[in-house]
């Protein structure tokens, strides 16, 4: 009797707790939409920042946190693939291949800020590409790098072992086996991976506040050259995302609405992070039902 | 970044024999993925050299010790004689990861356990999505609704500022849920279901199974999830600054300004000129939090070897 | 798996290759162009800029390129809001000005190093460089920032004498109720010990150097100064002029309200020169920029809306040291 007494008080705190997650969960979201949403309207997504005034968007900001996002998925994906297929299937079992599992681990549990100042200091400064996007989106790939290529080293992985050897058999070479019939079975988890990444990237902003720079040029939006200083498409220019900008106006803001300003945005953050994860999930689930039915 | 351009050189030999095509179609491809993880390994070694080269310079070249850093308790690197205790930093970012651990964990271990033995299915379809949209959120709005919302509460329900380590361990509490989450939910699928049945077999109850047979064989797993939040929340930066006032003293208690590595790191790095001794103490605390960074790596190493016993 | 997958993937995944290589290309580029800008010689023909003022070809001698300032996070919104402006004058058409925050430390290194083209900061170079990277670089001053100490509305004081405010600073007093106000125990709300800000304060308010009390406040920003200021009962925090508004008290000093009249005169002593700085003379470009941030449009027009003082008003001179001599 009392092991069932027990056993019901543990249950019910067990629950509890989740319940507690829950609400905690659904209390952040309702403060930050429920402050934030009504600062969003098209004007707030499409306006220049103003600096005293009130009335000011984050046009600039969204745009700049999704071309860094492009940049750093560009970088990234052919590196994280790379290194992910070498994991998987060129790696021995050795010494060697024990360290760069260990490379892969440190990497990724390198503190942001360690690597915003990494990039300050090599990317900023000794390859004087300056505060930009690039040096941005270089920073981000020191984080993003180590998420890719474990994912694609377990996607491959769970390919199955005959589909591999089919591909062998046919006399492919083993480069061609993965390229062609490996990598597009494991593509919807890698996807769905990335997207998830990708979200990541979204929201850092302790690395690109010593990169990406804490300020954008007033961007022309009709000058898509991406040679021109102020076109909104070239990577050297410095750029401030969304996070950043939240940090910046919570710190430094002088716009009379500026704590609007930081509520609309940190709930268009949360809302991009929101789409993010669905659309990973809708994503994956799309491409695996494209394969299962092509196969 | 070769690829491309033996690509188009390859491309006319397209008649040549299969085989020659299949070594150079593999060659290339090699060529590719060494490449890949040689780039990887620059990396991790430039980092590691570029910020030890910057953070050994008070230690080498202006005679700074290394006692006086790890345990001095003033920190005033501009003063006279200037002084470069980062014992309160240290103690600072200690004490908010590890109560922010100790806040997480057992939330998160009831978490995982609410998913896997009580109610899977509402387990999977709710609050698992719910505590990955937790990881998404950006630190800097963790940050935002600290300063709007946990300070303020603090300050009303207990005595002092509402600021310091308390505020910072339970934002960071928060970042670092689903990390252990994550990690105790997949040790506890992973269990053999054999030994759950055995145990309820022999007429133990759920809390008895949980308690006496789950948790010991998942420990090590649990704790490997608890070390990886404690990293995090070693690491992060921009959150804590925000709430936990950052005045460079061991503190008194939970509700008094205290400081972190990270945070006095945001704080004093660009108002200093590079190269000048104070800027390059700051970089000998990038460089700690660069060795706590392998120290972390370690332990979840050594514990990752005792779940494959 | 159709045969017309793994073609295109591999397409893709070259196109990929190609993309980032021609981006690292154009990285190579620009840099070069941008290198130039750092031998202080002028870079008038970087392609891209010239190029980037179609409009402008009936002008003789139109000046293009590119400036870039980095530097103090209080002068970013001023530079900013005046590089815009310039940015959308006719005759600068090309030239483009950036303006990075990141504390007044990286300003002073980065144009020290030449990977800026102006250095923003909120305090003399020879406080924070050696004497001898100081000496190679050209003060601009644009304008005057002056600070007040702020309190919490509670705390029932509207004025603080310099001892009063050194006495608190230096934890001598902490307790409102010694100055004349509430009993309220005094949190102080500083900047770090390398702020410019904090630098500022100190010699001209305090006239003293002060150590981080225990229990004291940290910011670097200025917002959240404010806020803590405003929400922390018995708060005391200081704060350029252009963030005061009604929710906080601003405190008088030996009597005198820190107003922009009361600072030119320099009655109001708690001011400082937001300095713009180049390595050696400025090149065409940044001149044209510095010029106009001087003119009396921009001083009286931006800077004044911004909360600065102009520094053409200034009755006062005041040099490195802190000597004050009357223009």
């Amino acid at each position: 009797m009392r092991a069932k007494t027990v056993d019901r008080i543990a249950t019910s705190v067990i629950i509890g707790v989740a319940v507690l997650i829950m609400a905690v969960l659904a209390a952040l979201l309702g403060f930050l939409l429920v402050r934030g949403v009504r600062h969003i309207d098209f004007h707030f997504l499409t306006s220049f920042p103003q600096a005293i005034k009130t009335g000011g968007g984050i046009g600039p900001q969204l745009f700049n946190s999704l071309f860094l996002l492009v940049l750093t998925m560009i970088i990234t994906i052919p590196l994280g693939l790379g290194a992910g297929i070498y994991m998987s299937e060129y790696a021995k079992q050795n010494r060697l291949t024990d360290f760069i599992r260990l490379v892969v681990e440190v990497l990724s549990s390198f503190p942001s800020i360690v690597v915003g100042l990494f990039g300050l200091l090599v990317i900023v400064n000794t390859f004087n590409l300056g505060y930009s996007l690039l040096s941005g989106a270089l920073a981000l790939t020191v984080f993003n790098l180590p998420m890719m290529v474990r994912l694609t080293e377990q996607s491959l992985r769970a390919v199955p072992r005959e589909q591999k050897e089919a591909g062998l058999a046919l006399g492919m070479s083993k480069w061609k086996t993965i390229t062609s019939v490996m990598l597009p079975v494991a593509l919807p988890s890698i996807v769905t991976g990335s997207i998830l990444a990708a979200g990541r990237v979204f929201g850092e902003a302790a690395a690109l506040l010593f990169t990406a720079g804490m300020s954008s040029p007033r961007l022309d939006f009709t000058d898509w050259n991406p040679l021109h200083p102020t076109s909104p498409l070239n990577p050297l220019r410095p750029a401030e995302t969304l996070a950043v900008h939240i940090w910046k106006i919570n710190s430094e803001g002088l716009a009379p609405d500026a704590p609007e300003i930081a509520a609309g945005a940190s709930a268009v953050l949360v809302i991009m992070v929101l789409l993010f994860n669905l659309g990973a999930r809708w994503f994956g689930r799309v491409l695996y039902r494209k394969l299962t039915a092509s196969k | 970044m070769n690829l491309p351009a033996t690509d188009i050189r390859t491309a006319p030999a397209e008649k040549a024999p299969k085989r020659q095509r299949h070594i150079a179609e593999e060659f290339r491809g090699k060529f590719y993925v060494y490449f890949c993880v040689l780039l990887m390994i620059v990396i991790i070694f430039s980092i590691v050299y570029f910020i030890a080269s910057r953070g050994l310079a008070p230690f080498i070249a202006n005679g700074v010790s290394v006692k006086e850093m790890l345990f001095g308790l003033k920190w005033n690197p501009e003063g006279d004689p200037a002084a470069f205790g980062a014992l309160p930093f240290l103690f600072g970012s200690f004490a908010t990861s590890l109560l922010a651990a100790v806040i997480a964990a057992p939330l998160g271990f009831c978490a995982s356990v609410f998913m896997t033995e009580i109610m899977p299915k509402f387990g999977k379809t709710l609050l698992q999505p719910a505590i990955e949209l937790l990881a998404g959120i950006p630190s800097v709005v963790y940050g935002f609704v600290g300063l709007s919302v946990i300070v303020p509460f603090l300050r009303d329900t207990f005595p002092g500022q509402g600021i310091g380590i308390l505020a910072g361990a339970l934002v960071l509490s928060v970042m670092i849920l689903p990390t252990i989450t994550t990690i105790a939910t997949d040790a506890l699928r992973s269990l053999p279901s054999g030994l759950k049945e055995g145990s309820y077999a022999l007429g133990a109850t759920r809390w008895q199974t949980i308690s006496r047979i789950i948790l010991p064989t998942t420990l090590p797993s649990l704790l490997t999830g608890v070390v990886l939040g404690i990293a995090r929340a070693f690491g992060e930066a921009l959150a804590v600054q925000m709430v936990i006032g950052n005045a460079p003293h061991i503190p008194h208690s939970l509700f008094e300004s205290a400081t972190t590595l990270t945070s006095i790191i945001t704080l004093e790095m660009g108002n200093t000129t590079s190269g000048s001794l104070h800027n390059n103490a700051l970089w000998s605390l990038a460089l700690i939090l660069l060795l706590m960074t392998f120290v972390f790596v370690f332990v979840v190493r050594v514990l990752e070897r005792r779940v494959k016993r | 798996m159709g045969k017309g997958k793994p073609v295109e993937m591999k397409k893709s995944f070259v196109m990929l290759l190609t993309l980032v290589f021609a981006l690292a290309l154009a990285a190579c580029g620009n840099n070069s162009s941008n290198g130039s800008d750092n031998a202080s010689s002028a870079s008038p023909s970087a392609s891209e800029s010239s190029s980037a003022s179609p409009s402008d070809s009936a002008g003789g001698e139109k000046l293009s390129g590119n400036v870039l300032a980095v530097g103090s996070t209080a002068l970013q919104p001023l530079a900013q809001a005046v590089a815009d402006k310039f940015m959308a004058e006719d005759q600068y058409k090309g030239i483009s000005v950036q303006v990075q925050p990141g504390g007044s430390g990286t300003g002073l290194s980065q144009v020290s190093d030449g990977q800026a083209n102006i250095g923003n900061s909120d305090i003399f170079a020879e406080e924070k460089l050696d004497a001898d990277k100081a000496k190679e670089l050209v003060d601009h001053k644009v304008a005057v920032v002056a600070m007040a100490a702020v309190a919490n509305k509670a705390v029932g004081v509207d004025n603080l004498t310099k001892q009063q405010l050194v006495d608190i600073f230096t934890g001598k007093i902490t307790n409102w109720k010694d100055v004349g106000g509430a009993d309220q125990k005094i949190v102080i709300v500083n900047r770090p010990a390398s702020s410019g800000t904090r630098a500022t304060f100190e010699k001209y308010a305090l006239g003293t150097k002060t150590e981080d009390l225990q229990g004291s406040i940290q910011e670097d920003s200025s917002g959240t100064v404010k806020k803590l200021v405003k929400e922390t009962p018995g708060a005391i925090g200081y704060l350029a002029l252009s963030y005061l508004d009604d929710s906080i008290t601003a405190l008088k000093y030996d009597g005198v309200e820190p107003t922009a009249d009361n600072v030119k005169t320099n009655k109001y002593p708690v001011w400082a020169y937001e300095h713009m700085y180049t390595k050696g003379e400025p090149t065409p470009e940044v001149k044209a920029f510095l010029d106009y941030i001087l003119s009396d449009a921009v001083q009286s027009g931006v800077v004044v809306e911004q909360g600065f003082v102009p520094v053409s008003e200034m009755q006062v001179e005041r040099d490195a040291a802190g000597n004050v001599t009357n223009k």
